[in-house]
């Protein structure tokens, strides 16, 4: 029954983290406002205008909500979730606990890919991330592999040591850079929520969606694939199934990042928090990491913006956030006991 | 039918030479000193090990070219070591087994959680079936891994060493199991045992491994003899006869009287 309760709060979080989130602000709007716009948009888009209810709110509401809030709620929740099915994805995948795609390079990466294509190429930001994001993960898992062994810890090294490279490759594209592109760069790389408008989200709203569905279809075969090499005489193909869910994974992971920079640390604690209520099986761990990462990283933005006065990058929140989790993870799980 | 021609694999310097036949409803036992090449024969059997020319055949057909899905589908395989993943609960694990039955874009459904229940059931330890697989004893966890192999509804099973690590009572368990699943479920059997005796008890026919080849095949009291097994093990073996059974015995030396 307990689980039921568990069950019912974390589809429930995400619905209130969406509601708090558009209410409160530097300027609050009471919830009831919120619902009556919500609705009234909503009946005149479903009726193509032919219906409208006349609601007397002033109009700075109605720019505030829809015009700001909407969309920035909107894309949190995207790149929260994508984050966090990112996460139980290369956890899944390489056996391994410890890891997001964050810690393993794949966020570095993407941001390479995008400050250069942002810069310097006259590339597709979201393409160049992509492309940027496979090379550091290839580079890390190649790095790791230690006597055709890839162990915990040395996965985690590799991250590191990616992280490391691709940053300072980023630190000189920024050297390099243009001054009044630069400002925008260093703010982006941080992490935030800050530009989120319409645009944003009709750019990432249809991969990130697309990605999970993806995910979800084929999240239990991920539960085969933990098994590691063992996973073959089970019938699956491990080389080809690592390489898919891995690619899927780097492009969610580039798609928000390119949009919201470096987010860290969300997709290491989110499946933990789901298998720790509901247990491993990535039936259920799948969907309500979605649905947790989705809700976590709202709030986590709302404590950015409504916190101080000024707007401290996302980035920074999840990290202070983070840190003490994977400490704790790192001593329970003993870092070392798994390879793949 | 599963029948080994001529099968061939080199690791450097190490090399494999056997050629076998197994009968459904058999059990054939690979016997022979650690690093005679057991293990190797067997991942050359199943395919993790791939010889250069077909040389694996189950019912005529060449089981080196079905593709990982229909041959999971045909052959089970029981590895020596399992290196434990995520706590999914005992149920959650035999039920990986249904995966080659399953698409890639599909999750098990009551039908295949029923087979795996069934499975449980049947090697004897359904109690266990919400308890997290890696929370469970070495004798137990063997049980686990028969009954995920058993669900894969295969025509041959391949056991790597299923006693290693089990007291007397669970070894005895566990080889009782797989006689058991071989008459029940029309199996060809192949497993490693280091037991001479426990072979003679359970085994139809026994090979006996050395070097890499195949030095003798045979029902237990043929090749359970001091001659033989003096051969392949390097060392004095006395057998005596107890009942039907073959006891196998070491020549005791000096030391043993201290
Ligand atoms: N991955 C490997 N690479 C190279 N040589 C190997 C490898 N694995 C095993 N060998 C060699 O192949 C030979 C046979 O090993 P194998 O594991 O098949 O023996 P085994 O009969 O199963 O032994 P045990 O009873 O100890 O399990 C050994 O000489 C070993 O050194
Ligand atoms: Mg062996």
């Amino acid at each position: 029954m307990t689980r039921k309760v568990i069950l019912i709060f974390f589809l429930v979080f995400p619905v209130f983290s969406f509601f708090t989130s558009l209410c409160i602000g530097a300027y609050n709007i009471p919830l009831s406002a919120i619902v009556k716009m919500i609705s009234a948009k909503t009946l005149e888009a479903i009726t193509l205008g032919r219906f409208s209810l006349e609601l007397s709110y002033p109009s700075t509401y109605e720019t505030i909500l829809f015009q700001i809030r909407l969309p920035r709620v909107i894309t949190a929740m995207l790149v929260g979730s994508a984050l966090a099915v990112s996460g139980a994805v290369l956890q899944a995948t390489f056996r391994n606990p410890l890891v997001d795609s964050y810690i393993i390079g794949i966020s570095a990466g993407a941001a390479f890919g995008a400050a250069l294509a942002f810069g310097f190429l006259p590339a597709s930001i979201e393409v160049s991330a992509f492309v940027f994001s496979m090379v550091a993960m290839f580079l890390t898992y190649t790095l790791a592999k230690i006597r055709g062994r890839v162990t915990v810890i040395s996965l985690i090294l590799a991250g590191i040591i990616m992280n490391a490279f691709f940053s300072a490759l980023t630190s000189m594209l920024k050297f390099l850079m243009e001054h009044e592109k630069l400002a925008g760069v260093v703010y982006w790389l941080m992490g935030s929520f800050a530009n989120a408008d319409w645009n944003v989200v009709s750019r990432i709203a249809i991969p990130i969606t697309a990605g999970c569905t993806a995910i979800c279809l084929m999240r239990w075969h991920l539960n085969v694939l933990s098994m590691g090499e063992e996973a073959q005489i089970l019938g699956i193909d491990v080389g080809k199934m690592r390489f898919t869910y891995i690619s899927i994974v780097s492009f969610m992971t580039a798609i928000a990042v390119a949009h919201c920079g470096i987010i860290g640390w969300v997709g290491l604690i989110m499946p933990h928090i789901v298998r720790m209520s509901f247990g491993p099986d990535h039936k259920t761990l799948i969907p309500l990491s979605i649905a947790i990462g989705a809700g976590f990283m709202v709030l986590a933005d709302d404590l950015a913006r409504a916190l101080t006065t000024f707007e401290i990058p996302i980035g920074i929140v999840t990290t202070i956030l983070g840190i003490p989790f994977f400490i704790y993870l790192l001593r329970k799980t003993g870092g070392g006991e798994w390879h793949a | 039918m599963l029948e080994v021609k001529n099968l061939k694999f080199r690791y450097n310097g190490f090399e494999v030479n056997a050629s076998l036949k197994v009968n459904e409803r058999e059990i054939l036992t690979l016997l022979g000193p650690n690093g005679s090449g057991k293990t190797t024969l067997l991942r050359c059997v199943y395919g993790i090990l791939k010889p250069r020319t077909p040389c694996v055949y189950l019912d005529g057909k060449d089981v080196h070219s079905m593709d990982l899905r229909e041959r999971a589908k045909n052959m089970g395989y029981v590895p020596q070591i399992h290196h434990p993943s995520f706590p999914y609960t005992v149920l959650e694990f035999v039920v990986m087994g249904r995966a080659s039955q399953i698409s890639t874009f599909e999750s098990p459904g009551g039908e295949d959680y029923r087979i795996a229940m069934n499975a449980l059931k049947l090697v004897g330890i359904e109690n266990l079936a919400d308890k997290p697989y890696t929370q469970i004893s070495g004798g137990q966890l063997q049980l686990a891994l028969i009954a995920r192999a058993l669900v894969q509804n295969p025509k041959a099973i391949l056991f790597d060493e299923p006693t290693a690590h089990l007291d007397f009572k669970n070894q005895i368990k566990v080889l009782e199991m797989i006689r058991r699943i071989t008459f029940e479920k029309n199996i060809a059997t192949i497993l490693t045992l280091h037991d001479p005796n426990l072979a003679g008890i359970y085994s139809d026919r026994i090979a006996l491994v050395k070097d890499g080849k195949i030095y003798a095949i045979g029902r237990p009291e043929e090749v359970l003899t001091e001659n033989e097994l003096g051969h392949v093990y390097e060392m004095g073996v006395r057998v005596i006869s107890v009942d039907s059974f073959r006891l196998v015995l070491p020549v005791l030396n000096k030391l043993r009287n201290l």
